[in-house]
């Protein structure tokens, strides 16, 4: 067993886990914070992706007892009284089918938008393509996950 | 996964002692690929022992056209690391297309190059860079350290602490990926530097990573994908599967030569 202490969503948490514990469950099960979701646990699928000091990691790909004294954000943590820009966009563009994949499609984008923007680079639509390569939904043909991220992007 | 004792190493000596401690103590680095091959109890390590927080493990330093790459440095910190960007433009390249972005900011370049999986594409950088791997005990060239399939020159415990780089004066990796692991179905990275003109293959050989001579001799004698027009790459030895058979592999390899040829 290992005492693990971080930050999540801005507030401090604590927990005693076995060691092999990954974060994703740290976050489901000891958290209940059961918006990062779990499509494949086999790092394919990018539905767990988290926040981990700022730069999207897959949780399930993650031990939970290495990151003592870690920043974590996850997708209950994006919005702050109202809807992220990017949650609203994804709602208006109807950039979600059943949802399962949408957390993880949201910490990447969010990251993937700040990133273009701090280094000043054209965030295209091929390039959105490109960025989501380990972010899979089996509804929606990614088509409005693009135009949901390109309208965001006009609006962070 | 099996339940499993983790140690955050402090120091080389604090991660030496727990290797030698444990039954079968594994390192960790990024976990990508360690953690997934313990979910499918492929690998049953009964202590785990992180060298990331070890002091010095991960950032890279250029000393004159000299890169120093800390094993613990994630592909995304290569991929962005202005020294690199400047003294090897295509090693940043190629770091900038491993896996996807959650990936490179957790998988290291020690462990991609501990893993040599045949289908990574850090050893095929490595071999063509000729470059120099460092460990807590030795220095060894990326042309001994690759050996078959999943397999290094690294003994039990020995803990890979950087790689050396020397600028080339050309380079380029062209890698054709397999669209759902997203590893290269045929990677070639080709080079002309300190170690004279290089062609390195990643993801054809049976054997893992290894130099294409017959296009090396070409280039040397002229850099132009023309130079590459006589050489057919034989498809002996070439590993068949479902993604694709020994002579695609081989008509692949022509192809990508070809094209990082033309970009570096
Ligand atoms: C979805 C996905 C896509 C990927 N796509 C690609 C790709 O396109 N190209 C590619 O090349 N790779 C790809 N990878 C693999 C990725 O690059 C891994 O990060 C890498 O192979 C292993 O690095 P790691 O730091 O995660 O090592 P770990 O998983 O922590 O360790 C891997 C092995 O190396 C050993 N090890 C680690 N560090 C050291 C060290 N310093 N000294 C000695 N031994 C050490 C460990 O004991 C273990 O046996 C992909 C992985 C995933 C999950
Ligand atoms: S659940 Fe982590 S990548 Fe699919
Ligand atoms: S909306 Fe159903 S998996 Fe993406």
């Amino acid at each position: 067993m290992t005492t693990i202490n971080m930050t999540v969503n801005g507030k401090a948490v604590s927990g005693d886990v076995p060691d092999q514990t990954l974060l994703s469950e740290f976050l489901r099960e000891n958290l209940r914070l059961t918006g990062t979701h779990v499509g494949c646990d086999t790092s394919q699928c990018g539905a767990c992706v988290v926040h981990i000091n700022g730069k999207p990691v897959k949780s399930c790909s993650t031990l939970a007892a290495s990151l003592d004294g870690a920043d974590v954000k996850t997708i209950e943590g994006v919005s702050n009284g109202e809807l992220h820009p990017m949650q609203q966009a994804f709602n208006d563009n109807h950039g979600l089918q059943c949802g399962f994949c949408t957390p993880g499609m949201i910490m990447t984008s969010i990251d993937m938008v700040e990133r273009y923007k701090a280094a000043g680079k054209d965030l295209t639509s091929d390039a959105i393509r490109a960025e989501l390569e380990g972010n899979i939904c089996r509804c929606t043909g990614y088509h409005n996950i693009v135009k949901s991220i390109e309208d965001a992007a006009a609006k962070m | 996964m099996y339940p499993v004792k983790y140690h955050k190493a402090t120091s080389i000596a604090d991660a030496v002692a727990a290797l030698s401690a444990g039954d079968d103590a594994t390192i960790l680095a990024g976990g990508q690929t360690l953690l997934a091959t313990m979910k499918q109890h492929l690998a049953d390590p009964s202590d785990l022992v992180d060298i990331r927080s070890i002091d010095g493990m991960a950032g890279v330093s250029a000393a004159g056209n000299v890169l120093t790459i800390g094993a613990a440095t994630t592909h995304a910190d290569v991929a962005g690391n202005a020294d690199v960007q400047k003294l090897c433009p295509a090693l940043a390249e190629l770091a900038s297309h491993i896996g996807d972005p959650a990936v490179r900011n957790m998988g290291t370049i020690g462990g991609s190059i501990a893993n040599n999986d045949p289908a990574a594409d850090y050893p095929a950088a490595m071999l063509a860079l000729n470059a120099t791997i460092v460990t807590n005990t030795r220095e060894v060239a990326a042309d001994d350290f690759f050996d078959g399939l999943f397999g290094t020159a690294l003994d039990d415990g020995e803990i890979i602490t950087a790689v050396k780089v020397t600028a080339p004066s050309k380079a380029a990796y062209a890698k054709f990926a397999q669209q759902a692991s997203l590893f290269a179905l045929v990677g070639v990275f080709v080079a002309d530097g300190a170690g004279g003109v290089r062609v390195a293959v990643t993801g054809a050989g049976e054997d893992g990573v290894f130099r294409q001579s017959g296009m090396e001799a070409a280039l040397a004698s002229g850099w132009s994908e023309a130079a590459l027009d006589g050489v057919a790459a034989s498809e002996d030895g070439l590993m068949s599967d479902l993604h694709g058979s020994a002579d695609y592999r081989a008509h692949l390899i022509g192809v990508m030569a070809k094209r990082a040829v033309a970009a570096a």
